[in-house]
């Protein structure tokens, strides 16, 4: 017996041919096994908008729903607060909000659907801290003197404006998220759904 | 091959055996060319347990160990494999791929051994790789029952109740024993716990280490062939076996093919019946646990029905020891047995091929019995159906304990002295 | 020597062919009528609301999620105002409120959850939908029983008949077979606000539903595997010719 082991034409094409239905056979049955590994239902069920109810929040106030395992930040913003806007687009890093960290709907200088009204993941988006409030103007918070109001970092002292915009030269990259929200009544907020997507 | 990948292969070989390996099994290993369908079933279980040790990576992922009860009244362990079947993504496939892998094992293995009495593969020189064999079967027993309790339903609890309390019928140590098993008075997340870790991790490792062990064996002898010549003792001027053929390409792209049908008939069975009518998932096993209700019929999963059947079937206290006890000690006799079996065969030939009328009628007797044992093993003892499995547990055991008078006194046809190819 | 070994054989054959019929002569079983079991996204739909309606008071669905109805065709809005009664929302589990512990005080046996019921009284004799198809339609009047009604395929059930209203009220006529069996003979004494016709049709759509339930995935499961299936038909042919080919050189 010889073992021929010059390729004739028809074994080449045979071989490549059993060999990409098998690469073919081994990508699909990857399938199941990588999509095992991406959030289950349940996790989907978890992260499901919810609603938030804004009636009983007075100006000045701020509550915290759990959505999607993250905090988020709805302030009723003051007058004056929103006057602070003004005085920090200067000071922070990103005052249009060009990086893609909001809804086209609250690409605006406050950020939210209704001016009175910010809706924000209060995650730091430096490395995943959650912003402590330092809503008290000057030095009476244990901030500069000419603070205006807005979130410290305690982790790594990043600084946001009330309309959760970085300072300059900050660790945290970019303005704080605005996850997707819509209004389903004048003070029930529905987070992590717009309505769009 | 480049001169750049040949450096790198180089490279490498003077640190690891690569090519060596490469050709000692695979490219260089000399395999009998007239295997048939029946050598097919080796490759097969090598690949059904890679199937499970992918599958069972991904279902642990998601799986939770525990016997308590959730906020809806349902075992944590329960609820968790509903999970996986409903709320992960592709985890139903992965379930059912797991839940058909592990019959195809067994269904496959018992064929790879069937193949083994055929051809008389465990005959010397193959006498360890027939006992590493029987060591890999018990090992996967140990792994389906341990496996198996891990869904908590009504037959994962109950059948281990069952088999656990049948350690208890040892004398002296028995009670004790199953005390250990259990870690608890009745099955419970003790068990559950050990189990568990038994099924990921202990076994499993065990199982590695004897298939490495058998198919290295295996490649010091050489395998047998169908005609259960010694191709080894035929050899051409280079020192290649007349007869032999390097295992690969001739053999991998031939188990390719076996591969694509088993895989065919496997898919089958995953996509189309993965219940398996009710034999691979049983349908009490749907219900959860319930440790104060037994369902009306217990039967183990099919695999284990034969040896099931030979433990029922001894009804009869002896020595002043009591049946259940003999009955574990004839259950456990029926495994170890056929690790014996390459002393018990005085044939002169190998392969059934050659040998004469009264070795294949006792085989096809045991055939039979394995099968009606089997399937008395699924159903209700009556008396009716002990009396059958007792004929058939007295055949079973004859065929290996008579097997030293009657293969020396066989007819035997003369072996070739070359294999048959046509 | 030779007619002494085929006489074995035969009379080997038969034992070995006639065991399972003595092994399988045992075993009573209760008639189950098939069941006319449909995909039809109507009948699931219809079947999904007598399940919310008519079982979810007593019985939970505790593995379904209530979006996840959108698979047989309901559209989110449709769920929460047509299906959903308690302030559950969307991606909730489908429980109820009353408490295993509790159920199990009132009516002897805690009311099982529903969604594996279809795969869990699959048996011998017959499928799991066959069971349940054959069970809600077998409910008569029995003043014996704590809640005024039995049932034939599951003897002294703790559940009452909550379609009477549906289905009218039948009486058994209890009758004894030629073997000694009991057999129980139903009729109808008064109609309820469905024909006969139009109660089965009902029972079929909420079996329809629990089978449904019972494996969601299932008829994805199938269309995955007939591509899989003509996959390896077609993985066959070239690696039959693969081999073909290589071993054309052993002679």
């Amino acid at each position: 017996m010889s073992v021929d082991q010059k390729m004739d034409s028809s074994r080449r094409t045979l071989l490549l041919a059993t060999s990409a239905a098998g690469g073919v056979a081994a990508v699909a049955t990857a399938v199941p096994f990588v999509a095992s590994l991406t959030p289950s239902e349940r996790a989907k069920a978890a992260g499901a908008p919810v609603e938030a109810d804004v009636s009983k929040l007075k100006p000045g106030e701020m509550m915290t729903v759990e959505w999607r395992g993250k905090p988020v930040w709805i302030l009723r913003r003051t007058p004056e607060m929103l006057a602070s806007l003004d005085k920090t687009d200067e000071k922070v890093s990103d005052p249009n909000s060009e990086e893609p960290q909001q809804p086209e709907y609250a690409k605006n200088k406050h950020r939210s659907i209704k001016p009175e009204y910010l809706v924000t993941v209060g995650i730091c988006t430096h490395l995943g801290c959650s912003p402590s409030e330092k809503f008290k103007v000057g030095a009476e918070g244990g901030m500069a003197a000419d603070w205006p109001g807005g979130f410290l970092c305690p982790c790594h002292g990043s600084l946001f404006d009330l309309a959760g915009r970085v300072y300059s030269s900050m660790p945290a990259p970019t303005n704080l998220e605005i996850p997707p929200h819509q209004y389903l009544a004048d003070t029930t907020i529905l987070v992590g759904d717009d309505g769009k997507a | 091959m480049t001169t750049k990948s040949q450096a790198v292969l180089n490279w490498i070989d003077e640190r690891f055996p690569l090519t060596s390996t490469w050709k000692a099994h695979l490219s260089e290993y000399y395999a009998p060319k007239n295997f048939n369908f029946w050598y097919f079933f080796g490759s097969l279980a090598l690949m059904v347990l890679v199937i499970q040790i992918v599958t069972g990576i991904f279902l642990v992922m998601h799986y939770k160990p525990d016997a308590s009860l959730n906020a809806s009244g349902v075992p944590v362990a329960f609820a968790s494999v509903e999970y996986i079947m409903r709320e992960v993504p592709g985890g139903w496939l992965i379930r059912y791929l797991h839940s058909t892998g592990a019959s195809a094992f067994f269904i496959v293995v018992y064929l790879h051994m069937f193949r083994g009495l055929l051809y008389g593969s465990y005959r010397k020189p193959r006498e360890l790789i027939w006992i590493f064999g029987t060591l890999i079967f018990l090992a996967l027993m140990a792994e389906a029952f341990m496996g198996y309790l891990l869904p908590w339903g009504q037959m994962s609890y109950w059948g281990a109740q069952v088999i656990v309390n049948l350690f208890s019928a040892i004398p002296i140590i028995g009670p004790d024993l199953s005390l250990v098993i259990r870690g608890d008075f009745v099955i419970g997340d003790a068990t559950l716990n050990r189990f568990f870790s038994f099924h990921v991790i202990a076994v499993p490792l065990v199982l590695i280490g004897l298939v490495l062990a058998h198919i290295v064996a295996l490649h010091e002898v050489g395998s047998n062939n169908p005609d259960g010549v010694e191709i080894k003792k035929k050899k051409d001027a280079t020192g290649k076996p007349l007869d032999g053929i390097p295992f690969h390409p001739y053999y991998t792209v031939k188990d390719i093919v076996g591969v694509v049908v088993f895989l065919f008939f496997f898919s089958a069975v995953v996509f189309f019946m993965p219940e398996g009518g009710g034999y691979f998932l049983e349908y009490n096993n749907f219900i959860p646990a319930d440790p104060l209700k037994t369902p009306p019929h217990i039967a183990p999963v099919w695999y284990f029905t034969p040896f099931y059947s030979i433990l029922r079937a001894v009804t009869y206290p002896l020595f002043g020891l009591d049946a259940k006890f003999w009955g574990v000690v004839a259950m456990g006799a029926s495994v170890v047995i056929i690790a014996f079996l390459p002393w018990l065969d005085r044939s002169p030939v190998k392969s059934i091929r050659y040998k004469g009328p009264i070795f294949k009628i006792a085989l096809a007797i045991f055939l039979v019995c394995f099968f009606i044992l089997g399937y008395l093993g699924v159903l209700a003892p009556t008396p009716g159906r002990t009396l059958v499995s007792q004929i058939c547990s007295v055949l079973y055991f004859a065929f290996f304990l008579l097997m030293p008078w009657y293969s020396k006194l066989d007819p035997c046809k003369p072996e070739p002295e070359r294999v048959n190819f046509k | 020597m030779k007619t002494r070994v085929i006489n074995f054989i035969k009379r080997f054959a038969a034992v070995a062919l006639f065991a399972p019929a003595v092994a399988m002569a045992a075993g009573a079983s209760v008639h189950l009528d098939k069941a006319p079991v449909s995909t039809e996204p109507a009948a699931l739909q219809h079947g999904a609301k007598l399940f919310v309606n008519y079982c979810m008071n007593c019985h939970s669905a505790s593995f379904m999620r209530y979006n996840q109805l959108e698979n047989i065709g309901l559209s989110e809005s449709e769920i929460r105002d047509n299906l959903m009664f308690t302030g559950a929302r969307v991606g909730d589990l489908m429980k109820i409120a009353m408490r295993p512990a509790e159920s199990k005080v009132w009516f002897g046996a805690a009311p099982p959850d529903l969604t594996l019921i279809a795969r869990q009284r699959a048996s011998g004799d017959g499928s799991g939908a066959d069971w349940l198809y054959t069970y809600l339609r077998q409910f008569y009047r029995d003043t014996e029983r704590p809640t005024g009604w039995n049932n034939v395929v599951f003897e002294n059930v703790g559940m009452p008949h909550v379609f009477w209203q549906l289905q009218g009220e039948q009486v058994a006529k209890v009758a004894q077979n030629a073997d000694g069996s009991k057999k129980v003979e139903l009729s109808l004494a008064k109609p309820g606000t469905l024909s006969v016709q139009e109660y089965d049709k009902a029972v079929a759509d909420l079996v329809s539903f629990l089978v449904w339930m019972g494996e969601p995935v299932a008829e994805k499961r199938k269309s995955i595997g007939a591509i899989v299936l003509i996959f390896l038909a077609g993985m066959f042919v070239l690696s039959y010719a693969l081999k073909k080919n290589y071993w054309k050189d052993i002679h």
